[in-house]
């Protein structure tokens, strides 16, 4: 990893760890009474395990200029392993969740860390931006330099985005640990790690222009808008809604520059553009990419394409107050969203119908490699999850799903089904390439994974379905006497049977990600076999998949 | 000031608002139908397939 690095990059990487060992330094000592002093400690931690890997490489020879001649795919490596950490960390805090609602008794000890409110935003932190930021970054990185033909422009940079980012993620989730939260979903994190963010953004998004700017391809390949419009637009709406005032400098605690319902509309903006760009926008680039490189077929309408992207970049921005239907919000606010939120449904469509076509005439390969499997259920799921998205923008509709479990249905539709399947499918592609063996360790165990995913995210989805529908129906079904036929605690009752099915399943789709672990790591560690192709060449598909059962 | 303030942004946005978003829609339309893109969208669509040679000098 740094041996990869110029000499002079190498210094520059042991200057910005000492930096931030000092910065995590001056957190802890100014904090010492405050929840800032644990988090200072964190980031000092980070600057000397940083400063230590640096340092034992830094007089390795340096590398030579033929490095030039080929893309640089060691950032992406790390990327790829992160994300399947924090896959286990995200998922194994999930199911325990799932099964703390199930049996609230399991919790093992009458501490606030083990409780589950500080529980639930690590699954959400740890499992969208340590297991999806991380697949992003890694992907993105690869798709610029290929559809460029360009390599990165430098050897530092990747780094300093992919570590710092894995230190936000780390600074976020053992803040919760200790109490530390904005009370904003999804933007949990307090002021000094939104500064941090931003750094390690607007660095990444200058990162991707530098590499497009040498693109050797005159056109900009459609996967690379898609990309770019989720780093862009996460960096605004990250920057608005995080508009805050620390109490003080040596303080972790921070006000909102907004109130009251403006506060409430800034944060779903935020929110559900956090769902577009974040885990869509970006997720679409990955999709348009890998799935016809995969199938060995080209998308099936480039124009389809770019007609999706700009539907989906203008209608998205306009839906978050379908979050705030029958609130203080204006009611043509909520009407707006409404609106284009059922409009979205066109450029949702177009997208997953351009993957599906995509696939017409490869289907022999669709039952044959479980790779390609991942990705043609994570296309069926994006349009299953935008279907339902757009359904429940619809007021009405809302009046019965909001609060229930039907939301939390229609979230892990779209984040098992279509985020978590696209990934295991790109990562799965990936692997092999990147670490230059001709195919996964076990084909077949990419078919036991599929199939445990497959599995959990039915079970999951469908339990969450029944019992969010029964809430819903619960919570305003009247007797004659005009008053509620059920008290709260019925409706709770009536949910115990589908939340051990909803552990359940989550436990399916946690052990086949760990058996997905297992293979990566297998893979890693077999020698690499003769190359089929000429020295220097790599083959775009890594060799014919093995059929499992076969 | 607080009603002042909404109605000019309802009015903005059912005047200007419509006229941007009808206008980008048709800019985006026009783009990609237009003829002399064809060739650079069907080179881009297909020239991915084959990229994994490094980058070009
Ligand atoms: C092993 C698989 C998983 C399990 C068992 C699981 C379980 C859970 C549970 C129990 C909750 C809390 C629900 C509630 O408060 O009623 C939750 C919320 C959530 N999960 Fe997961 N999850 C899994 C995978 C994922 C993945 C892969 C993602 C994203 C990529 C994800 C994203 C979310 C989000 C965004 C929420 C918050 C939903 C809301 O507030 O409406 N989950 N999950
Ligand atoms: C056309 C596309 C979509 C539309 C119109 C849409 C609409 C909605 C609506 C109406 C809600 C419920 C709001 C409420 O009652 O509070 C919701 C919640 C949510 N959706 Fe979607 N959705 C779409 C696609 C997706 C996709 C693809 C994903 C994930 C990959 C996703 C993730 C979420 C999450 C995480 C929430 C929960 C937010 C929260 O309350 O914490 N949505 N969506």
């Amino acid at each position: 990893m740094v041996s990869t690095m110029t000499v002079g990059e190498r210094q520059m990487a042991l200057g910005l760890c000492v930096l931030v060992a000092l910065c995590g330094l001056f957190m802890a000592v100014a904090g010492r009474n405050d929840l800032m002093g644990p988090q200072g400690v964190v980031v000092l931690l980070a600057g000397i395990l940083g400063a230590i890997v640096v340092l034992r490489r830094l007089d390795a020879p340096e590398p030579g200029p033929e490095r030039l001649a080929s893309y640089y795919d060691e950032p992406i490596k790390f990327g790829i392993v992160a994300a399947m950490v924090w896959a286990i960390i995200g998922m194994l805090v999930g199911d325990w969740v799932a099964w703390l609602l199930a049996f609230p008794r399991l919790t093992f000890a009458d501490v606030p860390w083990a409780s589950f409110g500080r529980l639930r935003p690590i699954h959400t932190t740890g499992i969208i931006f340590g297991f999806g930021g991380n697949a992003l970054i890694a992907t993105s990185m690869h798709v610029m330099q290929r559809t460029s033909r360009a390599r990165l422009p430098d050897q530092l940079s990747p780094w300093f985005v992919l570590a710092g980012y894995n230190l936000f993620c780390v600074l976020a989730v053992s803040g919760y640990l200790i109490g530390v939260t904005q009370s904003k979903e999804y933007a949990e994190p307090e002021w000094y790690a939104d500064i941090w963010l931003v750094i390690v953004w607007v660095t990444y998004f200058i990162l991707y222009l530098r590499t497009l700017a040498r693109r050797r391809e005159p056109h900009i390949y459609v996967a690379n808008w898609y990309f770019l419009a989720f780093i862009l637009v996460v960096a605004m709406l990250h920057i608005v809604n995080n508009l805050a005032l620390p109490v003080s400098l040596s303080s972790a605690k921070s006000y909102s520059l907004f109130s009251g319902v403006q506060d409430a509309m800034v944060q779903w903006w935020y929110g559900h553009n956090a769902v577009a760009f974040f885990l869509t926008a970006g997720f679409l680039g990955m999709l348009y990419y890998y799935l016809p490189k995969r199938a060995g077929r080209p998308i099936y309408s480039y124009r389809m394409s770019i007609i999706g992207f700009w539907g989906i970049t203008f209608f998205y921005v306009w839906v978050g107050s379908h979050h705030l239907h029958y609130t203080a919000l204006p009611q043509w606010v909520q009407t707006l969203g409404m609106t284009f939120s059922v409009m979205l449904l066109v450029p949702s469509w177009i997208a997953a119908a351009n993957a599906l076509l995509t696939l017409n005439g490869a289907w022999h390969k669709v039952r044959d490699d479980a790779t390609l499997r991942f990705m043609m259920v994570a296309a069926v799921f994006y349009g299953l999850s935008t279907f339902e998205g757009s359904f429940l923008a619809i007021q009405p509709v809302n009046a019965l799903s909001h609060y229930t479990d039907w939301t939390i249905a229609h979230v892990h539709a779209g984040t098992l089904g279509w985020n978590a399947m696209i990934i295991f499918g790109a990562i799965y592609y990936l692997v092999p390439q990147l670490w230059k063996r001709p195919s996964m360790y076990s084909p077949r165990l990419v078919e036991v994974h599929f199939w445990f995913a497959i599995a959990g995210t039915v079970i999951y989805v469908f339990a969450m379905w029944n019992s969010g529908i029964t809430q819903g129906l619960m919570w305003r079904t009247y007797n004659d006497s005009g008053t509620l036929a059920y008290s709260f605690v019925d409706s709770l009752l009536a949910m115990h049977p589908y939340y051990i099915a909803r552990a359940f399943g989550g436990l399916l789709f946690l052990i086949g990600t760990a058996v997905g672990c297992y293979n990566i790591w297998m893979t890693t560690r077999t020698a690499p076999a003769a190359r089929i192709a000429p020295a220097g060449q790599v083959p775009d598909m890594p060799s014919a998949p093995v059929v499992a059962g076969e | 000031m607080m009603g002042l303030e909404h109605n000019l942004m309802l009015g903005f946005a059912k005047s200007w608002g419509l006229f941007y978003l009808i206008a980008l829609a048709l800019g985006v339309v026009v783009y990609t139908f237009w003829p002399g893109n064809r060739k650079r969208f069907e080179r881009a669509r297909t020239s991915i397939m084959n990229d994994e040679s490094g980058p070009w000098a």
